[in-house]
């Protein structure tokens, strides 16, 4: 940018030159005392990204020597961080260079924060880890290494700081290296991704190795962080990998147009190319890719382009094109990596929505593998995983989904859990297994005639008509009611004494009767203040400690699973 | 392992025998806001885009345009006029709803504007959140809108880079920066329940420049105040204040004809000009790189107090 000031300085080869500029995304991670925010502020200052209303702004202010800007509050951008002295969030910034555009995920470090540190990984192509130099490999060094693998962000920058604090010793800097390999090695192992290292020996407080190579460590040859950043490969080049093409709109102005929207995930495309759409099968040739700014020869991720086939199929948002010799796999039970983002931990049983590509379907969690302690790498047997939280688990969908396993393809093996309840975003998952779904004859034909029958409903409640009788105490009773409705059952209670039952006894027999027959879950109850619980499913009978009620409402799921009442997915396709 | 020191280099840089074309910067944001677009539309059953007539509303529009293509843009475009807004900006709202075929909705605080609020009489704080903020909470409540595009970014203000793309509000219309939803890859969280809404940005990762350079590369119209031209000014200080309604002059301050242009487009007394000979848009991306002062140094309302515009933004404002 300073070559403005010189007269030589022509706009037209600047805009040239800005038009042959690509755009890399790292993140960072770290709180004020390792010197995150340095790193960045220096970044940012020294590529003459800040401008002078925004150093003003805080000059004189924070916990610097006087005459020095403190630019940790530059970055953290909400009022209680700069309040607190800590980044609680991610922040996003930009820089750019005569060769590039950055976009910086500038995440929190601490433990309760490792959730924004996995949003931050997730967009990455590369991940600048801190160690400060005067403490050696801290855990949460080691808790972003871990999470830049897990998400596979394919590069790591190792930027030892604050060399200047030991003497820029090289010693030192080589013990860092060895050690932080070593443990680089462990992480791959368990993530099963496996981390391009670079070590730099920096002082983001002076400025070594930052942006400009330093004259302080003159046995350090190489290249400065900021000169490997703008020759890192962008992970977003996947033309090579197969194409993979998630449907988001149909658009249809007219009768004479009907195109598929969306944004490609990966690999190339061109008209004649013969492609499957997923999960139906069904195949077909594309004629055209549309654009606003004319039609294309070729297309390429991660282009958002309309695509028009050559003939007539069923299409719809969340299916996906592909290539016809290129597959990818559907299926309706996954094994994935999973990080937990919400407050409000993992339940078995509780319904969650999985967001994946432009789909959304009904999820169950059907067992914990492990959580993984990431000071550790031990895998922990688990029965929950809680905020921040990191395991692998089994889900099962209600509805086949076409997929990649995440190793393999980051856009198509990614998904989202929601708490179908509160709405809130509960984990991350990376798909690390699935088996193929086969679909032939279990589909639910949206085209069929004729009345809906029990198992077009059981395939969409995840449960067939039953009953389930309890008696016991007012609360527990709520409770299960409860636990059913979050597990997405449509369930109808009914109270056995209620007046109108006890003066035609047949009266409960013809309603319960009718409530199976609708595929609905009816929940006859008898209240009453006795400490036990019963309950009875088919001919099974349960009698619980009214005391204990998570084992109570458990004990009773499990009686609908094993009367086979609850199907959700193994046994859905009737 | 780690290379030796001694190898650690640059990797040769691509030849073009080797490298296929390489996507811009500009392509891959384009791309990128198309999908945000495509996604509301689709997950969303009342969108609207808010349209505030700046060069940040124009490129969204664009981006709308495109990812509609060849439909038409399916949802409703809404301004929320002050009523001090320049007379250039209402002319050319009209003329840009109308070309890009989208249905344009103009609200304003008709009470407020008539009880007289303006920011010489109340203060900037208040002013804005009436005009404004409860203009806007107003419109999207009247027509139930469930999500609203905006054309804001994150390195216009600090407390705007922690905002997500899709921006949670509650039912009041308020953001809870402590509480936001994390955002994961491309996969965007649209589940709310009825009254509340999401604010959507599908600019957010795009710097000033990025939309300058998207604007000459597109050749999309903007208004003609962001070109500099001799404008009648009150010059106060480093300010020069342009002429328009509601300005209340000084004793003895007297307008003058300045070269001068407007570098981000606000309310007409709260919107500073700059001293500029930028007539074309190059001239404007020339101008820009010899900037040492951001976009929004301009405008009062960021500044009326420590973290005033997190503040205005859990109130409600975009």
């Amino acid at each position: 940018m300073a070559a403005l000031t010189t007269p030589s300085f022509s706009i037209d080869e600047f805009l040239q030159q800005e038009r042959e500029k690509d755009l890399l995304r790292f993140s960072t991670a770290g709180s004020v005392d390792d010197g995150k925010s340095t790193l960045i502020g220096r970044l940012l200052y020294d590529t003459q990204s800040v401008y002078e209303d925004q150093v003003r702004s805080i000059q004189g202010k924070g916990t610097t020597a006087p005459g020095q800007i403190d630019f940790a509050l530059l970055t953290d951008g909400l009022r209680a961080e700069r309040e607190q002295g800590i980044t609680i969030d991610v922040a996003y910034r930009y820089f750019s260079t005569a060769r590039r555009k950055f976009i910086i995920a500038d995440t929190p470090g601490h433990e309760q924060y490792t959730r924004n540190m996995v949003t931050g990984a997730s967009t990455a192509d590369a991940a600048v880890v801190l160690i400060d130099a005067s403490k050696g490999v801290l855990l949460q060094s080691r808790r972003h290494a871990y999470i830049a693998s897990l998400l596979r962000v394919r590069h790591v920058l190792v930027a030892v700081n604050k060399m200047d604090l030991i003497g820029y010793d090289q010693a030192a800097f080589r013990a860092i290296e060895r050690d932080f390999s070593l443990l680089l090695e462990q992480i791959a192992a368990d993530t099963g991704s496996p981390v391009e290292s670079i070590f730099v020996p920096v002082s983001a407080l002076a400025g070594d190795n930052i942006v400009h190579r330093s004259k302080a460590m003159l046995w350090y040859s190489g290249p400065s962080l900021l000169e490997l950043l703008e020759a890192l490969p962008s992970s977003l080049d996947t033309r090579a990998e197969p194409f993979r093409f998630p449907v988001q709109r149909v658009l249809r102005p007219d009768h004479s147009f009907r195109g598929f929207a969306g944004q490609i995930a990966s690999g190339t495309v061109r008209p004649g190319d013969r492609v499957t759409v997923l999960p139906s099968g069904r195949s077909a040739e594309v004629s055209r890719i549309v654009t606003y700014d004319g039609d294309l020869a070729e297309a390429y991720a991660p282009l958002s382009v309309t695509l028009v086939l050559n003939r007539e199929l069923d299409i719809s948002r969340g299916d996906l094109i592909v290539l016809a010799d290129a597959p990818a796999t559907v299926a309706k039970s996954v094994k994935a990596a999973l990080v937990w983002m919400d407050r409000r931990p993992l339940e078995l049983h509780r319904r969650y929505l999985l967001k994946h590509t432009s789909q959304t379907a009904p999820a169950f969690l059907s067992s914990i593998e492990h959580r993984t302690n990431i000071g550790t790498f031990s895998h922990e047997p688990a029965e929950t995983l809680e905020m921040n939280g990191i395991g692998v688990v089994t889900l099962n969908l209600l509805r086949p989904i076409a997929l990649d396993l995440y190793g393999e393809n980051r856009g198509t093996g990614a998904f989202i859990l929601i708490d179908a309840e509160t709405n809130s975003t509960a984990a991350a998952g990376m798909i690390t297994t699935a088996s193929s779904y086969e679909t032939e004859g279990s589909h639910i034909h949206a085209g069929a005639w004729g009345p809906v029958t029990a198992g077009e409903r059981a395939a969409r409640w995840g449960h067939r008509g039953g009953v389930l009788e309890l008696s016991g105490p007012t609360e527990l009773i709520d409770a299960i009611e409860r636990s059913l409705f979050a597990a997405g059952a449509i369930s109808n209670r009914i109270e056995a004494d209620d007046d109108a039952f006890l003066l035609h006894p047949s009266l409960l027999e013809i309603v319960t009767e009718m409530q199976i027959q609708s595929g609905l879950l009816a929940l006859v109850v008898h209240e009453n203040d006795s400490g036990t619980l019963m309950a009875r499913a088919e001919d099974r009978q349960l009698t619980l400690d009214a005391n204990d009620p998570l084992k109570a409402v458990s004990a009773v799921h499990q009686l609908l699973h094993s009367t086979g009442i609850l199907i959700f997915f193994e046994k859905a396709d009737l | 392992m780690p290379a030796a020191e001694s190898e650690i280099s640059l990797p040769p840089p691509p030849t073009s025998a080797t490298a296929p074309p390489r996507l811009s910067h500009l392509r891959l944001l384009e791309a990128e806001s198309i999908h945000i677009l495509r996604e509301v539309a689709s997950e969303f059953e009342r969108p609207v885009m808010l349209y505030s007539i700046g060069k940040d509303s124009s490129v969204m529009l664009r981006l709308a345009q495109k990812a509609f293509y060849p439909g038409p843009i399916p949802f409703p475009l809404l301004h929320v006029d002050t009523g001090f807004k320049f007379a250039e900006m209402l002319t050319f709202r009209d003329a840009m709803a109308r070309s890009a075929g989208a249905e344009l909705l103009v609200w304003r605080n008709e009470g407020a504007i008539a009880a007289g609020t303006n920011p010489i009489v109340l203060d900037t704080k208040r002013c804005c959140g009436l005009l404004k903020t409860q203009a806007l909470l107003d419109a999207l409540r009247h027509y139930n809108f469930d999500a609203a595009f905006g054309g804001a970014r994150r390195d216009e203000e600090k407390s705007r880079a922690k905002e997500r793309i899709y921006s949670f509000r509650d039912s009041a219309g308020q953001w809870d920066p402590k509480n936001q939803r994390p955002e994961l890859w491309n996969l965007y969280n649209a589940r709310i329940h009825p009254g509340e809404s999401i604010r959507v940005f599908p600019l957010s990762n795009w710097t000033e420049m990025d939309v300058w350079q998207y604007i000459h590369e597109e050749k999309i119209p903007v208004v003609d105040l962001y070109f500099a031209k001799e404008r009648l000014m009150y010059v106060r200080g480093d300010a020069l204040l342009p002429i328009e309604q509601a300005f209340v002059a000084r004793p003895g301050e007297q307008p003058q004809l300045v070269k001068s242009r407007l570098r981000s487009l606000g309310c007409s007394p709260c919107t500073g000009a700059i001293r500029s000979d930028a007539d074309t848009i190059p001239a404007i991306i020339a101008e820009l790189l010899s900037f040492r002062s951001s976009e929004r140094a301009n405008r009062t309302i960021d500044h009326d107090q420590e973290g005033s515009m997190e503040i205005k933004k859990r109130e409600g404002y975009f």
